[in-house]
């Protein structure tokens, strides 16, 4: 807000933002766009925005939004993600999810598709609380997870529980463009009625004749260790697996079991994977400090449970910025680039990345990085 | 045992059980912190844009008005009620961007919501001083050391004398004068309210030493100028001019009665904000320190120190957003990042807690705050007023 945006070198800058130019001399200290999301919050330029026009439940514990994005939106290739801003219990949280509808949409609209799991606050506020006509701040799309425009592949893709959401995207895409080529999808779920987009996907697999989908139900049947993924269930499902390009989304051992797979046949050049790290570190249960590592400095050092950060930095031969060293001021704030820091007021922990830390009253917990 | 230098009759272990005290009413608001709040602040923030954009237009409104137009409306008092009603709201909008919302979001207040909007590092407000200055000079000088004698710039702000502690001179008798200009300027005042300018006047530095941080506050001085004294009023004048062939009225007027107008709004925040502001520290009943008694201070006893130096002012909730919480500038003092719709309930508690410890608690009416502290500016223009610096510290040694 402190400038305005510099436009991207190279790009001539639009209508638009010539205008923008004048009337921000009016709108000072805030931009033109401050006022205008007064009117119409899909029409800010300063963030985007997407109000929420649909929501749908698709099992017990997953949901579906349809999401109308503000003006400054640009399409998403099939099987990118985008990440999402989410008020919860007051704080504003970023969550990546993947865009589950293909670009080729009518609307200009997408959806995402968000599973409750455990432990996971904001995709619990997320499936039981958002509610239509809610606006939410978004990214654009983003991320390296998608077919390949006009190379001539065949894909086969093993995708478990929400992992479903990018190759559903990928094949809609396909299918709208009317170039679906021979496909072959793995999906794993718990049970039948647990099936995330189960009825698109079975009716996908009913009118088009080179969709070829095998559901596994992982905990039913006599004796579920059958069901896992093995080099011995992807040839009796898909025979001439070792030549097509395998598209994967899962959990983390699924992932594994399949790059295991990949690596002992020899084409894990074939094999493409969409991971969703969690923001989160563990915080270790013995929190008694550890190494500290601040990013920008290139510094690194032993930071003490009971040190705050600041002291610990400027023991180490930097200089950081700070103010009242007692945790009033702020000018000392920094971010978390990774790892565990305590609030040495509160015993609160910080072990999020990107949390604003305040370096003279947080001590290390656990090793840390920060964005110093 | 009794080793520190406050004029309160508790002992070293009493004041530092009354800051645990303190620290656990602060621990436990900033826990219940919540969805209440964000709506709060996200409505303020609304009504404050609402506000401000709805009363540049009443005053292009008002316009319409001018006898030339000649339609049956068109006379000065309708013209002058119209455009009164849209420099009251454009004044009462920058008091809030000014107080409730900036300056409390500038104290990281509603940094904890991790808003990228809201936030304290990104946020600028609508007045000459850049916020990151105003931000050190505020947040870091004046917090932390609130009221101490050499080290609080805000201690009189180098031009007048608040205090007996302060060594009379002559140009202290015209403080009263200053006091009005301050009053009038108060905007201008803040943005060169830096040590950097202070040091200067004194020719301790020079002006080379200090060419960026004027640079910096000159950007800020621009863009305020450029918006209310020639974006607004030019679009009006511009306008003015093909309709001045049809409407026996110049656009120069135009132009004049827009800016002037927007002087007005800026006069009424700079009056208010001053008033609200020397309120908090000047009252009669607020203390002062030395250097002397700050050393080696403990957290408990700087909560005392901001509770002996600042004073509250009594009125209504709107009382109290309109004066961006600084009518509760104990709580803002003692706890100045929780947020601002917070102190008004933790209010009743602080003062409880500081009668039961016998810790003064300075709360009183507008009248009577503001009033002492002109009494109080009139009084210390003239030698005297009150116990001087070099005694009151060997009294404080000697006991």
């Amino acid at each position: 807000m402190r400038q305005p945006a510099q436009p991207e070198p190279g790009a001539s800058p639009s209508i638009w933002s010539r205008l923008s130019t004048i009337t921000d001399y009016f709108a000072w200290p805030l931009r033109t766009s401050h006022y205008l999301e007064l009117v119409n919050p899909l029409w800010t330029t300063h963030k985007l925005q997407a109000r929420v026009v649909k929501v749908w439940d698709e099992t017990k514990d997953a949901r579906t939004l349809t999401l109308r994005p503000g003006l400054n939106w640009r399409g998403h290739r099939a099987g990118q993600h985008v990440r999402v801003g989410i008020p919860a219990n007051g704080k504003h949280y970023t969550r990546t999810y993947t865009i589950s509808s293909p670009p080729e949409r009518e609307d200009d609209c997408f959806t995402i598709t968000v599973k409750a799991i455990d432990k996971g606050t904001i995709s619990h506020h997320i499936v039981r609380n958002i509610k239509v006509g809610d606006y939410l701040p978004i990214g654009l799309p983003q991320g390296d997870f998608y077919l390949p425009d006009a190379q001539p592949i065949q894909p086969l893709f093993i995708t478990a529980g929400s992992g479903i959401t990018p190759a559903f995207s990928m094949v809609n895409s396909l299918i709208a463009q009317g170039r679906l080529p021979d496909t072959h999808h793995i999906h794993y779920a718990p049970h039948e009625f647990d099936v995330v987009l189960g009825k698109e996907l079975k009716a996908m697999d009913r009118y088009n004749d080179r969709y070829h989908l095998h559901l596994i139900y992982s905990r039913e049947g006599d004796d579920p260790s059958r069901n896992r993924f093995s080099a011995a269930q992807l040839d009796a499902l898909c025979p001439d697996w070792k030549e097509r390009d395998v598209y994967a989304c899962g959990p983390p051992s699924l992932l594994e079991a399949i790059e295991q797979c990949m690596e002992d046949a020899g084409c894990i050049r074939r094999l493409h994977v969409e991971r969703f790290r969690a923001p989160f570190t563990e915080v270790p249960a013995d929190a008694v400090g550890g190494r500290v590592r601040f990013a920008q400095s290139d510094v690194e050092t032993d930071g003490d449970s009971d040190t705050p950060l600041l002291k610990a930095a400027e023991e180490a031969g930097m200089n950081p910025p700070h103010g009242c060293r007692m945790g009033i001021c702020h000018t000392c704030n920094t971010t978390l680039v990774s790892g565990c820091v305590r609030d040495l007021r509160t015993g609160e922990v910080l072990n999020e990345a990107g949390s604003i830390v305040q370096t003279c009253i947080c001590a290390a917990a656990g090793d840390c990085e920060l964005d110093l | 045992m009794k080793t520190h230098q406050y004029p309160v009759d508790l002992t070293d272990e009493q004041i530092e059980e009354f800051g645990n005290e303190l620290e656990a009413i602060r621990n436990e608001v900033f826990d219940s912190r919540g969805d209440r709040d964000r709506a709060y602040i996200l409505k303020v923030i609304k009504t404050q844009r609402t506000m401000a954009v709805s009363a540049r237009f009443i005053i292009y409104l008002s316009l319409f008005f001018i006898p030339a137009w000649g339609h049956a409306l068109a006379a000065w008092p309708v013209m002058l009620t119209i455009l009164g009603l849209g420099v009251f709201m454009l004044g009462i909008a920058k008091i809030l961007e000014n107080m409730e919302i900036a300056h409390n979001v500038l104290h990281a207040q509603w940094d904890w919501m991790k808003d990228p909007e809201i936030q304290s590092n990104t946020w600028e407000w609508d007045t000459m001083s850049p916020s990151d200055r105003w931000m050190h000079s505020h947040n870091v000088v004046h917090h932390t050391w609130t009221n101490v004698l050499e080290k609080d710039l805000d201690v009189g702000y180098g031009i007048m004398r608040v205090t007996p502690m302060q060594k009379w001179k002559p140009a202290f008798l015209l403080q009263p004068i200053y006091f009005i200009l301050l009053m009038l300027l108060f905007e201008e005042g803040v943005a060169v309210h830096e040590q950097a300018i202070d040091d200067h006047l004194k020719g301790k530095n020079k002006l080379k030493d200090f060419t960026p941080l004027l640079k910096r506050i000159g950007y800020k001085v621009w863009r305020q100028v450029a918006k209310d004294y020639i974006a607004w009023p030019l679009a009006a004048a511009l306008v003015a001019i093909p309709i001045s062939f049809y409407v026996p009225f110049s656009p120069l007027l135009v132009f004049g009665i827009v800016a002037g107008a927007n002087a007005v709004a800026n006069l009424i925040r700079n009056i208010w904000a001053f008033t609200i502001i020397f309120c908090g520290h000047f009252p009669a009943g607020a203390h002062n320190f030395t250097l002397e008694q700050v050393e080696g201070e403990t957290r408990g006893r700087w909560y005392l120190r901001q509770m002996l130096g600042s004073c509250n002012i009594e009125g209504g909730k709107l009382f109290h957003i309109l004066s961006g919480n600084l009518s509760h500038q104990i709580e803002h003092h003692l706890f100045p990042d929780m947020c601002s719709n917070r102190y008004q309930e933790v209010a009743p508690r602080v003062r409880a807690l500081a009668d039961r410890y016998g810790i003064p608690y300075n709360s009183a009416s507008l009248f009577r705050q503001f009033g002492t502290t002109w009494l109080n500016n009139l009084r210390l223009a003239f030698p005297g007023g009150g116990e001087p610096y070099e005694p009151r510290r060997e009294q404080a040694s000697q006991s």
